[in-house]
């Protein structure tokens, strides 16, 4: 159960407004995450308390394949990722790196910035306590639960090594 | 089952029996690549993964392309890393000295991508290498330290949208301009998850540096791989590229697709995509008079020698507008060599270019042509997002080579053939 404030941002945001390139010279989690979002406007992580959840609109995460944007998210404390809908290679990138990333479609426009968020990811229930609202979302496909199950990407492939 | 290009190609490379798109095939990778702000992360995943060897030292390329030559002390330390696993693993295929190009114009250039390849990168546009008939598609770091291990991946079977080329093409209108109108019209997540694949009369009268190009926006409309079927022209560069085997691709008739995207080519003129997303393309007519600040010539998309050759036709005996930086970046040596034989550099440089080496540099804002809050880029780079080349109040419009080089000489976007 995961329980913060919503930080909305539109849609298409890209990686470059994630975590942009001239801050992709380490790969330090905290540093990356000191610097989250600040393509989108300086100075935006100042606003975010660890365990605040992202809530985003369609294509999050389109542009490059760096993995430094998930991570960026991370380090910031965000650990919940809710959007509309996500680009392909952060999607992945996202389950690799344990971010978690929830599809809900047009009920995104359920959440406005500011409203506390409680998020279920086992059920996949999202509880707007500030509106009342109660969102559904897809269950996480089930070749990609292997891997979380596994406890993601590096462990599967310790595994499959040893098989 | 009859198959697109991308489910044909999927299953060379796996055992599974490819029966319908959304099902989830386990492929053998025919090279993995990353770069040298991918690479870092990734060789932090392998190693964390207690892995001691790599698949196939042949089958991955290390290419130190995005900050070098190093721009800073943190890049020249990124690049040390990749340096010393090169150096570790016996990698092959390590780039990063005079050698080294912008990866996606280096790989094909040099055979080690090609037809019916199942390439993985660490680089979001990896698909350039379906202009060659390759299955290629960008993935994170730890995606790619898992393929360095095991030599292989696992893929969703995209389904497919089918884009008919018809027409001719026109003066000044080329592979890119085709792409962006693609872009333009099926809107930057219009093939999220899915394949494109291009057909119709004018892809066999596209050389094979226009597939790539186009091939390498594909992921700007959110797509999986750019695909071209592969004909006697991929085969001849093929060959060139030393490579052997390769034979003719096309999808099976009757395969399904997804949507059918029909382009008259005829009707074309140079396209623009305006500030800030790849999609926002207009003829460019409908932005004349736009005053720009800076030209950037070159990258994987635009960098090759077709495009050195596109750019120098117009800057020839002409000059650069004062205030205007017009920043050339051929995108190999030896792109960088063949016009230079050809007299190309020092047209450029008689036009008041600056001629610099191969890099990705300002594509990403990383060096070599940074822009100040309210300055103006045109670029024949593949992403115009906020911040991209450098101050969150700057702007960048994506184009071809001969209206960059245009609107260089004018100080304002034009179409070359306006001048």
């Amino acid at each position: 159960m995961y329980k913060g404030r919503a930080h909305k941002v539109g849609a298409h945001i890209d990686t470059d407004a994630i975590i942009p390139a001239r801050f992709l010279v380490t790969t330090d989690t905290e540093v990356l995450g000191s610097n989250c979002m600040e393509g989108l406007e300086a100075g935006w992580v100042k606003r975010v308390k660890k365990g605040d959840i992202m809530v985003a609109g369609e294509n999050f995460g389109c542009g490059s394949s760096r993995e430094h944007a998930p991570l960026a998210i991370i380090g910031a404390g965000i650990p919940v990722v809710v959007a509309h809908s996500y680009a392909r290679i952060f999607y992945r990138n996202g389950f690799n790196m344990g971010l978690i990333l929830l599809e809900i479609g047009d009920d995104v426009k359920k959440i406005e910035d500011g409203d506390d968020l409680e998020v279920d990811v086992i059920k996949g229930v999202i509880k707007n306590i500030t509106s009342g609202d109660v969102i559904k979302t897809s269950p996480v496909p089930p070749f990609m639960q292997e891997i979380l199950d596994k406890g993601g990407l590096v462990n599967y492939v310790k595994d499959r090594k040893k098989a | 089952m009859r198959h697109t290009l991308a489910q044909k190609i999927l299953q060379g490379r796996t055992s599974e029996t490819i029966t319908q798109d959304g099902q989830i095939v386990r492929c053998k990778v025919s090279l993995v690549l990353a770069n040298d702000i991918t690479a870092p992360l990734a060789i932090k995943s392998f190693n964390k993964m207690d892995a001691d060897t790599v698949f196939d030292k042949d089958k991955i390329a290390l290419v130190c392309d995005h900050f070098t030559p190093n721009k800073d002390i943190d890049s020249a330390e990124q690049v040390k890393v990749v340096r010393e696993f090169a150096k570790a693993h016996n990698i092959t295929h390590y780039y990063e000295g005079g050698d080294c190009g912008v990866e996606h114009a280096l790989l094909p250039e040099i055979g080690l991508v090609g037809p019916g390849d199942v390439v993985v990168g660490a680089d979001s546009h990896t698909c350039t290498y379906g202009g060659l008939g390759a299955f290629a598609t960008g993935m994170g770091s730890t995606d790619i330290a898992a393929a360095m291990v095991l030599g292989e991946t696992w893929f969703k079977v995209p389904p497919t949208i089918r884009v008919v080329l018809n027409g001719k093409l026109p003066q000044y209108v080329g592979g890119k301009d085709i792409i962006l109108e693609v872009i333009g019209q099926l809107g930057v997540s219009g093939a999220l998850y899915k394949a494109l694949e291009f057909a119709g009369p004018v892809v066999s009268e596209l050389s094979i540096e226009q597939r790539l190009c186009m091939a390498n926006m594909a992921i700007e409309a959110g797509g999986k791989a750019g695909l071209f079927p592969v004909d006697a022209k991929t085969l001849a560069y093929a060959k060139a590229a030393g490579r052997t085997g390769d034979v003719e691709m096309v999808a099976d008739e009757g395969a399904h697709y997804e949507r059918e995207l029909v382009i008259d080519c005829s009707t074309l003129t140079p396209r623009v995509a305006c500030p800030h997303l790849p999609d926002n393309v207009k003829p460019v007519d409908e932005v004349t008079g736009v005053r720009i600040d800076q030209s950037i010539i070159g990258s994987c998309t635009n960098g090759r020698i077709e495009d050195m050759r596109e750019a120098a036709a117009v800057l020839k005996g002409r000059k650069v507008a004062k205030h205007v930086r017009c920043i050339v970046l051929p995108a190999t040596p030896s792109i960088w060599k063949q016009a230079l034989k050809e007299g190309l550099l020092e047209i450029f440089m008689d036009s008041g270019c600056i001629v610099g080496p191969p890099t990705c540099g300002p594509c990403l804002g990383g060096h070599m042509g940074i822009l100040a809050a309210g300055e103006r880029s045109i670029a024949t780079t593949n992403r115009n997002f906020k911040g991209r080349m450098g101050s969150l109040e700057s702007e960048v419009y994506l184009s071809n080579p001969a209206v960059a080089a245009a609107s260089a000489i004018a100080g304002e976007i034009i179409h070359p053939g306006k001048l």
